[in-house]
């Protein structure tokens, strides 16, 4: 079953050479594509053209090619992770694209992701949030046994829902605020879900909440365009019970 | 014979771990604090030993190559972990896991190590429970398994199919909270080239900030290596993309030696290459074999119509398919173990029987489990991986079958270690996939993520302090000590050659030629001949990559292709050293298939009377052939039988 060869596109991509370069958009021609192909892949193709060409290839994030490691991170066509639904970047294929079409690729554009270089960028600022609160403190061994704590099958899906985030940063890329609710929505519904992650509930949702406006993460005005582009479907209903835990968390300051 | 010390405790297999931790030194908590350790990769072994050393108050300083200890590649892991919980109350035991891993790894393992993997194994499941990882559930609320490959229990932990995502997730987690402490000082996008030694001991490391590429110095007292698989030797894998072999390949050169290096498995149930622009192999979890049955046609010329895309599997009637492996293993059937499975496809492709454009594919039906069970049943079971299958091959599994093929997926081969988990350099050490220690020849599925999480968590931090009991009186280490300045000019000197060669071809170029010449002569099925040759290919192959690379961009900038190159000059010796192994062990054990070691029906045939040993390679310098040094493994409670699965 082979697959449809695109015999010419157009990729007019962000060239931006380190954080203090302007940027620009080159545009580039790729001939040959299987529509088989993978949209990273046509991307490996262009840069070996590139390399070929004794050029520097265009630089952009990726690892596991399969979806789970958030690290790819691509804004195509106006949409991060571009035109597919619950897919990254890396799962993407070239049978979303035509003969001839031009496609546009650009890094995820937020004040608190900075680009490192062309298409890369920097989400340090999400190992941030995570340091401020994102676990249960315990220490390896002393816990009790696994089935000591019975919990219900529902609250395990639903926290299982929420730990589905991959920390790509779409939403905040996705968002005209740039806010970063749905990222910590997910992290804190998921251990408030759970009878281990309770204990802390609170203090977590505070602590995560300050340093996310600290980083300068824009405020949340319930678009919903994160959840429209999140590849995990993760549910803006994480951002309300965020919403609430903040709340309980500030009343009882 | 052997030089090799594997500081294996004495005593009953049972007791061997608790008397070891009795009779081992433990360093005092004030003491601690003045001792650093350096911990290279952040996976489920690395991320779960930082966390644990930087609590029991070491000064940890730890490193990734990618933006995140969250990204590594543990976080892929879909089907399960093991532990021996017997929750199920199917007489699973500590014993039966230690017994179903020695048989499975074809006994190439060490009993003692194996034994204390299984001993550790509940432990793992509280702690991450108690981290707040989402583990499947029973309505009742207890925890909940699935039964896995090859085993009569059912002991398999699992978060829906992102097990290794979502225990990554609680050992980094762990490690957050280490960060916010200042207990672990994380390095992230920064890759080490090199190891320091002083006085023989391992001191130090020499990494590079790829985000500026500025080579950097840092010193410890301890050395801790946990860097992951080699599996992208062969360029397409189910690994991910940045995976490589040269964290344990340079502490290979300082002198750690390398541990059966020929032992790599290959998964049978990858989605097939579609192309020459192929990045990157796709693993479809192994559970499908639960229900799908595997066949190719019967005949030949329905084989070639498929290939040309003249009919389609559904033209095919059920009297002309073959389900070669009901056929040839009736009792086992679609649920051999990984290698038998994997050559069983080989061989009916080679045969002219392979399926898709290509040749190299066979099916997997759901059709028969959909007629017995009822689409909502399989839907049930297996969407997220129905739904996978079809965003990648544009192919509908509920209507058609899927169509798979065998890739290179884990190696079990990797640095030697000691019972300690201490390399053949004293202070360094190396834990998870990294070493060679646990699996033997093959490994049984979900049993990496146990093993990672074992080493990190339970083992480690225990063994290590054996060693820094003698260094409390070390001073913090100098990196402007002589050694740090020579190893640094080394690594310059090594990347500025690549970067000045200034050839035509890019890195992928040789990545791709050395993965075909690994697939076809160091891959599923090996002998004598394709052996040799492999070795004087891949020495040819080297030698044009130094002649003839090219290197776009700037040494001091982020440049990945400056990055890929470093890794693919590795691969491109321990390819061979891979051959050189392989050729030695002129048996079939495990994932390592001789062709001159097989049964009368050309199944696999190992030969207990003269390899039962861990080959551990010694470098010798890059002219020189490296020796080769053999621990006899030695059964004192697991009687040797051939596996069967007729
Ligand atoms: C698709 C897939 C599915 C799997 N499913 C299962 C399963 O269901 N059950 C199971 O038990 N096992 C499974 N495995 C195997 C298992 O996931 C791995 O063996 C295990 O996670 C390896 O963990 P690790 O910590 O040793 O290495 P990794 O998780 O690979 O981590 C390596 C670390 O080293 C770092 N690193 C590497 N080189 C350098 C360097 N030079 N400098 C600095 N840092 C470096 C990386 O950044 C990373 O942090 C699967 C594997 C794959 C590929
Ligand atoms: S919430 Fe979704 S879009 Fe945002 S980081 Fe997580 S997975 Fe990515
Ligand atoms: S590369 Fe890992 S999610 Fe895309």
């Amino acid at each position: 079953m082979a697959d449809v060869i695109l015999k010419k596109i157009y990729v007019k991509v962000w060239r931006q050479s380190s954080p203090s370069d302007k940027g620009r958009f080159e545009t580039y021609e790729v001939e040959n594509v299987s529509q088989g192909s993978s949209f990273l892949e046509m991307m490996d193709i262009l840069n070996e053209k590139l390399v070929g060409e004794g050029k520097e290839p265009i630089a952009f994030d990726h690892d596991c090619r399969e979806g789970i490691c958030g690290m790819c991170s691509l804004y195509i066509n106006g949409r991060p992770h571009g035109p597919d639904t619950e897919i990254t970047t890396c799962q993407l294929h070239m049978r979303k694209f035509s003969e001839g079409e031009t496609i546009t690729v650009e890094p995820w554009r937020a004040g608190a992701f900075p680009v490192i270089k062309d298409l890369i960028v920097d989400r340090d600022a999400f190992e941030k949030i995570l340091q401020s609160g994102g676990f249960v403190s315990v220490n390896t061994g002393g816990v009790p046994d696994g089935n000591a704590i019975p919990v219900s099958y529902e609250d395990a899906e639903e926290a299982m829902d929420a730990a589905a985030c991959i920390g790509c940063g779409a939403c905040v890329s996705a968002c005209k605020n740039s806010s970063a609710m749905l990222f910590v929505s997910a992290k804190v519904s998921h251990l408030a879900k759970l009878p281990q992650g309770r204990v802390e509930a609170k203090k977590r949702a505070r602590n995560m909440v300050a340093k996310m406006d600290e980083l300068g993460f824009g405020g949340c005005t319930n678009t919903g365009a994160c959840e429209v582009e999140c590849p995990k479907a993760i549910s803006i209903s994480n951002i309300a019970r965020l919403n609430r835990e903040y709340l309980l968390a500030k009343i009882s300051e | 014979m052997s030089i090799l010390n594997s500081k294996i405790p004495e005593g009953p297999l049972a007791e061997k771990w608790s008397r070891h931790k009795a009779a081992i030194k433990v360093v005092s908590p004030a003491n601690k604090r003045k001792l650093d350790v350096i911990v290279v990769g952040t996976g489920l072994a690395g991320g779960s030993a930082a966390a644990s050393l930087a609590e029991l108050g070491y000064n940890v300083h730890a490193f990734c190559y990618q933006d995140s200890p969250r990204r590594a590649h543990s976080i892929a892991a879909q089907g399960g972990i093991n532990a021996a919980k017997n929750y199920q109350n199917d007489n699973d035991s500590i014993y039966r896991l230690f017994y179903d891993t020695i048989k499975g790894g074809d006994y190439r393992a060490r009993e003692a190590n194996v034994y204390r993997l299984a001993e550790v194994s509940p432990n793992i499941i509280d702690q991450c429970v108690a981290q707040g990882v989402p583990f499947g559930r029973e309505y009742g609320g207890t925890l909940a398994n699935r039964s896995f490959g090859g085993v009569l229990v059912s002991r398999t932990f699992y978060a829906r199919g992102q097990t290794g995502q979502q225990l990554l997730l609680g050992c980094y987690a762990a490690m957050n909270r280490q960060i916010a402490k200042g207990s672990i000082k994380m390095y992230t996008r920064h890759e080490m080239l090199d190891i320091v030694k002083i006085d023989g001991k391992a001191r130090g490391i020499i990494a590079r900030d790829m985000t500026t590429g500025e080579i950097k110095r840092f010193g410890g007292h301890a050395v801790v290596i946990a860097s992951g698989g080699y599996g992208n030797v062969f360029f397409l894998s189910t690994n991910a993309m940045g995976c490589n072999g040269s964290a344990s390949w340079v502490a290979y050169k300082r002198g750690a030696y390398f541990g059966n290096p020929c032992f790599v498995q290959i998964h049978p149930t990858c989605i097939p290459v579609h192309g020459d622009q192929q990045s990157k192999l796709t693993l479809m979890s192994e559970s499908l074999r639960n229900d799908g049955r595997v066949w190719t046609p019967k005949k030949k010329e329905d084989a070639v119509k498929l290939q040309k895309g003249e009919i389609g599997p559904n033209d095919i009637a059920d009297e002309d398919r073959d389900f070669y492996l009901e056929r040839r293993y009736p009792s086992y059937g679609n649920l051999v173990p990984r290698d038998v499975a994997s050559r069983a496809a080989k061989e009916r492709c080679d045969a002219g029987f392979g399926v898709n454009n290509t040749g190299k594919a066979v099916f997997l039906d759901f059709k028969y489990a959909i007629q017995r069970l009822g689409e909502d049943v399989i839907k049930a079971r297996y969407g997220n991986l129905f739904q996978m299958y079809e965003k990648i091959t544009d192919v509908d599994p509920y209507k058609e079958p899927m169509m798979i093929y065998p890739a290179i997926h884990y190696s079990m081969g990797g640095t030697w270690v000691d019972y300690n988990l201490m390399t053949t350099v004293p202070g360094l050490y190396s834990i998870g996939e990294a070493n060679f220690s646990d699996h033997g020849a093959n490994r049984l599925g979900a049993s990496a993520l146990m093993q990672g999480l074992a080493d990190g968590y339970f083992v480690l931090p225990y063994t290590i302090g054996d060693y820094l009991a003698d260094e409390i009186m070390t001073p913090k280490v100098d990196t402007n000590a002589p050694e740090f300045e020579a190893v640094e000019k080394e690594v310059v000197g090594r990347l500025e050659k690549l970067f000045n060669i200034k050839g035509k071809n890019s890195v992928d170029h040789f990545h791709k030629q050395l993965g075909h010449i690994m697939w076809d002569k160091v891959g599923m099925s090996r002998n004598e001949q394709g052996l040799k040759e492999a070795i004087e290919e891949i020495k040819a192959l080297r030698a044009e990559f130094w002649k003839d690379v090219f290197i776009p961009g700037e040494m001091n900038t982020l440049n990945p292709e400056l990055e890929k190159a470093a890794r693919v000059a590795d691969f491109l010796e321990l390819g061979e050293l891979m051959a050189r192994d392989a050729l030695d062990r002129n048996e079939s054990c495990g994932g390592h298939y001789r062709e001159e070691s097989t049964t009368e029906e050309g199944e696999a045939k190992r030969d207990d009377e003269n390899f039962v040993y861990v080959s551990a390679w010694e470098y010798k310098g890059d002219d020189q052939e490296p020796t080769l040094h053999k621990e006899d493994l030695i059964f004192e409670n697991v009687k040797l039988v051939q596996r069967s699965y007729k």
